[in-house]
């Protein structure tokens, strides 16, 4: 539960990160969700063993971090929240492939160690891309873009209530553990039968909560549909960020940037 | 599931696949015209965030669990909306909570969503609780389904992971593992299932009949969906066949590299890379191995050497452009 708690105390900071005015903000929300997929699509591309080729894309994350004056430390935070499942199965590589597969003067690198840093590699570049996406961008508009790029109605009016609901449930959640733990305080982690009663309670509350909105909902005229506000068009901005964004992610993947830098800064050494 | 695990091949995939279902779910939704249904898939959405926080000891473990929720929504819900009110959470948690990852999204849905609403729902689930359950049969469904909808969830991860290539992981132990704590897991989450059931049935009778029937989630959907599963399965499997001309001789070969690190694996280990096109191994890496390592160490060192100066120097760049633009935004900011 904890790192739920924490995730969610974050989640307001993330929304109030998005809603500040920065030339990151006042892109146009599909051109960076379009972007954050294709980066996120070659930061995958790239081999097992592939972790220095990587390193001209932590360019895209840097760049849009201080295009959109978002702070390292929540990122980083949320970064360190992430679920571990990538890299406890990444973590057998350094047992199951001792092959070297680097040699840095006499240290010779295996091709487990090799694979293990680049999915950590990999890990941190792709939920950095998807963190500052949501960072710089509040979630309606990006649901709204996600509509606009052809995502059906009904996942769009879904995701937009999912969040907006996600806030007061969590918080009725906390409170119902935290009873829970103050009612019984030689053993607050409740049992099987008890956590099922106090889901259970939860349960109920949502669904009883979900009647009140919708008569609400109606009493405003509602008729199955959110209206969708079309205020953003591209504009110049956008153009020189997706071309930027283009030429970052075709020369990453076609050149061996690191390489090409090494043999000309250092080719004394070959 | 996680996007450093898979190949961009195996998302996209995965993607297209739950892309279809989405928008045949979508549709579904929408033609049962009942708008009261909006409201409550979103704040059941959200409530599957909240319940994960109520975690509970499991007897005779030590350890504690929290409910997954994809079974339960299929039970209050049916197989569509449940299907798009997973998606979405899976979406959020993507995106807020860095918990697997965008391209990995597809995968996510996939495990944990269509398995659970289109598989073991349907096809366990109900034939096993009948029109009325009542407690006994309740319990027994939910376990049933919410066993087989962990095994298939694992195995999918399982099969796209290896299918990706990225994890060495040899199969048949990866599976055997994956498989057997999905097994307590399911078993955990089909009891926790039936008891919230259980509590929301007593409380509120009306609701005891489920949608599922109500909006008529006709057979042959459900058929269609589990077909569109299988064909989805069939080719991560056939991915993984021609990535891997024969699995157990990969495994036999992996196996065999771990022993000894001269084993010749450079050849399958070249085919493969050739396989996956342009996301080629860089033929510098594959260079100290066997013979390489032992004797020309010299050369392939200072390649290796200057690639990582090189990278370092790259990154460095990257950092440096990165706080350049983080002072122009300040400076234009503050003047």
């Amino acid at each position: 539960m904890a790192r739920i708690e924490a995730a969610r105390a974050g989640l307001g900071r993330l929304d109030a990160l998005a809603r500040r005015d920065s030339p990151a903000s006042r892109l146009d929300p599909r051109t960076k969700v379009l972007a954050t997929f294709a980066f996120v699509a070659v930061v995958a591309s790239f081999g097992r063993l592939d972790l220095l080729r990587l390193a001209p894309l932590a360019l895209y994350p840097l760049a849009l971090a201080a295009l959109g004056d978002v702070p390292a430390r929540p990122l980083l935070v949320r970064l360190a929240l992430a679920s571990p499942f990538a890299l406890g199965v990444a973590a057998f590589e350094p047992i199951l492939d001792r092959a070297p597969a680097m040699a840095l003067g006499s240290v010779v690198v295996s091709g487990g160690a090799l694979a293990l840093l680049t999915v950590l590699a990999k890990f941190l570049l792709s939920l950095s891309g998807a963190l500052l996406l949501v960072s710089t961008t509040p979630f309606d508009e990006v649901c709204v873009a996600l509509g606009r790029l052809g995502l059906p109605r009904a996942l769009v009016s879904q995701l937009l209530l999912t969040y907006r609901y996600l806030f007061v449930l969590a918080e009725e959640a906390g409170r119902l553990v935290r009873a829970h733990a103050l009612r019984s305080p030689e053993r607050p982690r409740p049992s099987a039968g008890e956590g099922a009663r106090l889901v259970g309670n939860l349960l109920v509350r949502s669904i009883g909560r979900a009647e009140r909105i919708h008569a609400a909902m109606r009493c405003r005229g509602f008729e199955g549909t959110f209206p969708v506000r079309r205020s953003t068009s591209p504009g110049a901005g956008d153009l020189a960020f997706v071309a930027a964004t283009v030429l970052l992610l075709v020369c990453a993947r076609r050149w061996d940037l690191p390489a090409l830098a090494g043999r000309a800064l250092f080719g004394v050494f070959g | 599931m996680s996007d450093a695990l898979i190949s961009p091949a195996v998302g996209g995939t995965l993607w297209a696949a739950t892309a279809g279902l989405t928008a045949a779910a979508a549709r579904g939704v929408e033609r049962s015209g009942d708008d009261s249904r909006i409201p409550l898939m979103g704040v059941l959405g959200s409530f599957v965030f909240a319940a994960q926080m109520v975690n509970f000891a499991i007897p005779g473990t030590g350890s504690s669990g929290h409910l997954a929720g994809g079974l339960l929504l299929a039970i209050l819900l049916g197989p569509h909306a449940a299907f798009l009110v997973m998606a979405s959470v899976l979406a959020v948690q993507a995106l807020f909570f860095a918990d697997g990852g965008l391209l990995a999204l597809g995968c996510n849905a996939f495990n944990l969503g269509v398995l659970s609403s289109y598989v073991a729902y349907p096809l366990v689930w109900r034939p096993i609780a009948g029109p009325s359950p009542g407690r006994g049969r309740l319990v027994v469904a939910s376990v049933a389904a919410g066993i087989v909808g962990l095994e298939l969830g694992a195995l999918g991860v399982v099969l796209e992971t290896t299918a990706s290539g990225i994890s060495s992981l040899p199969f048949a132990s990866f599976a055997g593992a994956m498989l057997s704590i999905h097994l307590a897991i399911g078993l955990v989450e089909g009891l926790a299932t039936a008891g919230v059931v259980l509590v929301l049935w007593r409380a509120r009778p009306e609701l005891a009949g489920g949608p599922g029937r109500a909006n008529g989630s006709g057979l042959r959907t459900v058929v269609v969906a589990v077909a569109v599963a299988a064909a989805v399965i069939g080719g991560a499997l056939s991915l993984v066949a021609s990535d891997r001309p024969d699995g157990l001789e990969w495994t036999v070969a992996r196996i065999a590299g771990v022993e000894s690190p001269a084993a010749p694996e450079g050849g399958l280990h070249a085919a493969l890379a050739r396989l996956q096109g342009r996301t080629a191994v860089l033929p510098d890496y594959d260079l100290p191995r066997g013979d390489a390592a032992a004797g020309r160490k010299g050369g392939s060192a200072a390649t290796s050497l200057s690639g990582l100066l090189g990278a370092a120097v790259v990154l460095a760049l990257a950092l440096a452009i990165g706080s350049g633009l983080r002072a122009l935004r300040r400076r234009n900011g503050g003047s």
